[in-house]
């Protein structure tokens, strides 16, 4: 009696949202667990057909957030809209939405095959239209001669495109992904962000991943939301973001980023290593300069026109295809080619480049 | 001493620079105890158990020691003149009263197991503490209580009769109902536990996983739950059916002289009757219909999480 009930709801709720936009709202939403606030007010869009990417340290409401798009968990106030009707009132097993869990979640005791179609059978498909869409499924990942296989019997990798296949199978407007490579070894997982990222692209849907791994962001998205205790810091495009922090957190969180302590007098910012320009105008008397190790530019004995540097440069280390140097004053760290001919103990001048200068808000 | 060649040979074993010689011994030394005391107390007396099944019962209850199949002649209702079902049925309602109290103790402690596991850890562990309570316990004490509980006097008893379930002014025992009342409150804790202990480390997320992908509430129980549960499951099987098969003292206490099951029928063969050979036999019965219903239960687990 019930079964049947619940068995075909899902199907008419997942059929009648699947004709909308597609575009995710968060509005609003806001979590706390006991005394600890993991959400406080956050809001953003995702566009249709957008990968974006939540991207924080471990505690920083992420997963949180996605659990609450899932249906997994009950946000306290605010909103998710999922092509403008709401979706708070849906349980998990009622949203046009699917999760690829951290640890993959796989039926131990069900096949590939029968893991894939889960979803299809959960809601009534018989067997002949679930074999229609689960084999195409199994292809697209490749994981066509597993079929048969169970969990136990495959790898890291193998595990997590079942649980792709698992979730996409079902078609869903937005497929969550919970840190999903975390399990992977780096040179796997580095394969793994492009063939999601191409994957995503030749699927045309919205994606929207969980990570704490920077690279990763960077590789897979086409929007980065960098969050810290449950707030949003910034959101923007990979490159906007990288290049330009609003704060030092986000500046040190993605990528490396050297700090410069700077103080404003006279429309000019005095440092640690001398009197620095930069494009934008500071907000206050005291604050922080940012600028990355590979947008420092060496000059040698020349000595650049403006932002000038004199250091000596106090450690060097090889990595492959860059060498990073250490200098000081200022403990600065800058990236050069692995040609550039440097060694430890020279003196050179360095300039910071004004537009690469960044005026960080604290 | 007599060496063999790789003996003395130095060898690494756990960072520790030793010889294959060496290991031997150490080997010996640590296993040597258990090895020595089931050997003693575990497979001798088995052996001594099984032999004595075929001797023969003496005019003043001396053991006879001749082979023969007597024993199990007379257990399976032949040794008279005519057949008599009467140890057969005894076997069988043993089986049956062992199936029946290990399906309602699982029944009961699944839910209670999942209760204690979503509790906080501090009233967990009180709620396991009243669960182990009634370890400390003497056994027949306990089922003495339970005859006072059910006894013709008190609240029980007078509610089944306003029920219409006994008569008035009856007491709820003996019968089927306390017997099972007994076994069940005996034998709960040994299926609590083991369920417990895997429902505590059950992996949520594949409930989740089952939710997100539209499963209905039975659906997630039977392939989010269930097979994980499936090693709690036989552990407390294992653990309540071997036990119950062979009790004596509840069945006694509780259900009289009509509940006679094989455990009394033992007890009652090494004492009152003095016949050591028959009592062996029908230990040696029980000790077969214990393993044959296990081994029964081992193959359909696996039989159906092949299926899946």
């Amino acid at each position: 009696m019930e079964g049947v009930g619940v068995g075909s709801s899902p199907r008419r709720a997942v059929g009648a949202l699947t004709q909308g936009g597609g575009e995710l709202e968060v509005r609003g939403v806001c979590k706390s667990f006991g005394e600890v606030q993991v959400l406080r007010d956050v809001s953003f869009t995702v566009r249709q057909g957008e990968f974006v990417t939540l991207l924080g340290p471990s505690g920083c409401g992420k997963t949180t957030l996605l659990r609450i798009i899932a249906g997994l968990e009950k946000a306290d106030s605010g909103q998710v809209l999922l092509s403008g009707s709401p979706l708070c009132g849906l349980p998990a097993n009622k949203r046009p939405v699917n999760t690829v869990f951290q640890s993959y979640a796989l039926f131990p005791h069900l096949s590939v095959y029968e893991n894939v179609a889960f979803g299809l059978r959960s809601r009534g498909m018989v067997n002949g239209e679930v074999d229609r869409r689960v084999l195409p499924s199994l292809d697209m990942l490749q994981l066509g001669s597993f079929a048969r296989r169970y969990p136990h019997q495959l790898s890291g990798g193998q595990k997590q495109r079942v649980a792709l296949a698992r979730a996409l199978v079902n078609e869903p407007e937005v497929l969550l992904l919970d840190e999903p490579m975390s399990a992977l070894d780096a040179k796997l997982r580095a394969e793994v962000q492009i063939e999601i990222r191409r994957l995503q692209r030749r699927l045309g849907k919205t994606f929207i991943l969980v990570t704490h791994d920077q690279d990763e962001a960077m590789t897979v998205s086409d929007r980065v939301l960098v969050m810290r205790e449950g707030r949003i810091e910034q959101g923007g495009e990979p490159t906007e973001v990288y290049e330009h922090p609003v704060n030092r957190f986000v500046a040190e969180f993605l990528g490396l980023a050297n700090l410069i302590g700077a103080r404003a007098e006279d429309g000019v910012l005095a440092t640690e290593l001398g009197r620095l320009m930069t494009h934008q105008q500071p907000t206050w008397q005291r604050g922080t300069l940012a600028i990355r190790p590979e947008r420092v530019r060496v000059w040698g004995d020349e000595k650049p026109p403006h932002n000038a540097v004199h250091v000596m440069i106090r450690e060097l280390i090889f990595r492959g295809d860059h060498t990073d140097l250490f200098v000081e004053p200022g403990n600065l760290r800058v990236r050069v080619p692995a040609t550039a001919g440097v060694r430890a103990g020279q003196h050179v001048w360095l300039e910071l480049p004004a537009e690469h200068l960044q005026v960080l808000a604290d | 001493m007599f060496t063999k060649p790789g003996d003395t040979a130095q060898l690494l074993w756990n960072g520790e620079l030793t010889t294959r010689g060496r290991l031997y011994r150490l080997g010996l030394g640590l296993a040597g105890g258990p090895v020595l005391w089931l050997g003693l107390f575990l497979l001798a007396p088995s052996v001594v158990l099984i032999a004595l099944a075929f001797a023969q019962r003496g005019a003043y209850g001396q053991i006879e020691w001749t082979a023969t199949l007597d024993n199990f002649v007379r257990l399976a209702g032949l040794g008279g003149d005519r057949w008599t079902g009467d140890y057969l049925l005894i076997l069988w309602r043993s089986v049956w009263m062992a199936i029946v109290t290990t399906a309602l103790s699982l029944l009961l402690s699944y839910p209670l197991a999942f209760f204690i596991a979503s509790r906080t850890p501090r009233t967990r562990y009180l709620l396991l503490s009243l669960v182990m309570v009634p370890f400390c316990t003497n056994m027949v004490i306990r089922t003495y209580a339970w005859q006072l509980l059910l006894s013709r006097q008190l609240p029980i008893a007078r509610l089944a009769a306003m029920l219409g379930f006994i008569d008035a002014e009856s007491s709820l025992y003996p019968s089927a109902f306390a017997v099972y009342l007994g076994m069940v409150s005996t034998f709960l804790p040994f299926a609590i536990l083991p369920l417990y202990t895997n429902v505590e480390r059950l992996d949520w997320s594949i409930v989740e996983a089952a939710h997100d992908l539209y499963a209905s509430r039975w659906r997630v129980f039977r392939h989010a739950i269930l097979p994980q549960t499936i090693p709690g499951l036989s552990a407390a099987i294992i653990l309540t059916f071997i036990p119950a098969m062979g009790t004596f003292v509840v069945p006694d206490l509780l259900g009289g002289a009509n509940y006679m099951l094989v455990g009394s029928l033992i007890q009652q063969q090494f004492g009152a009757s003095r016949n050591l050979p028959f009592g062996a036999a029908a230990s040696f019965a029980l000790m077969a219909m214990t393993l044959a219903v296990l081994f029964l239960l081992r193959r359909h687990g696996k039989e159906a999480a092949r299926e899946g």
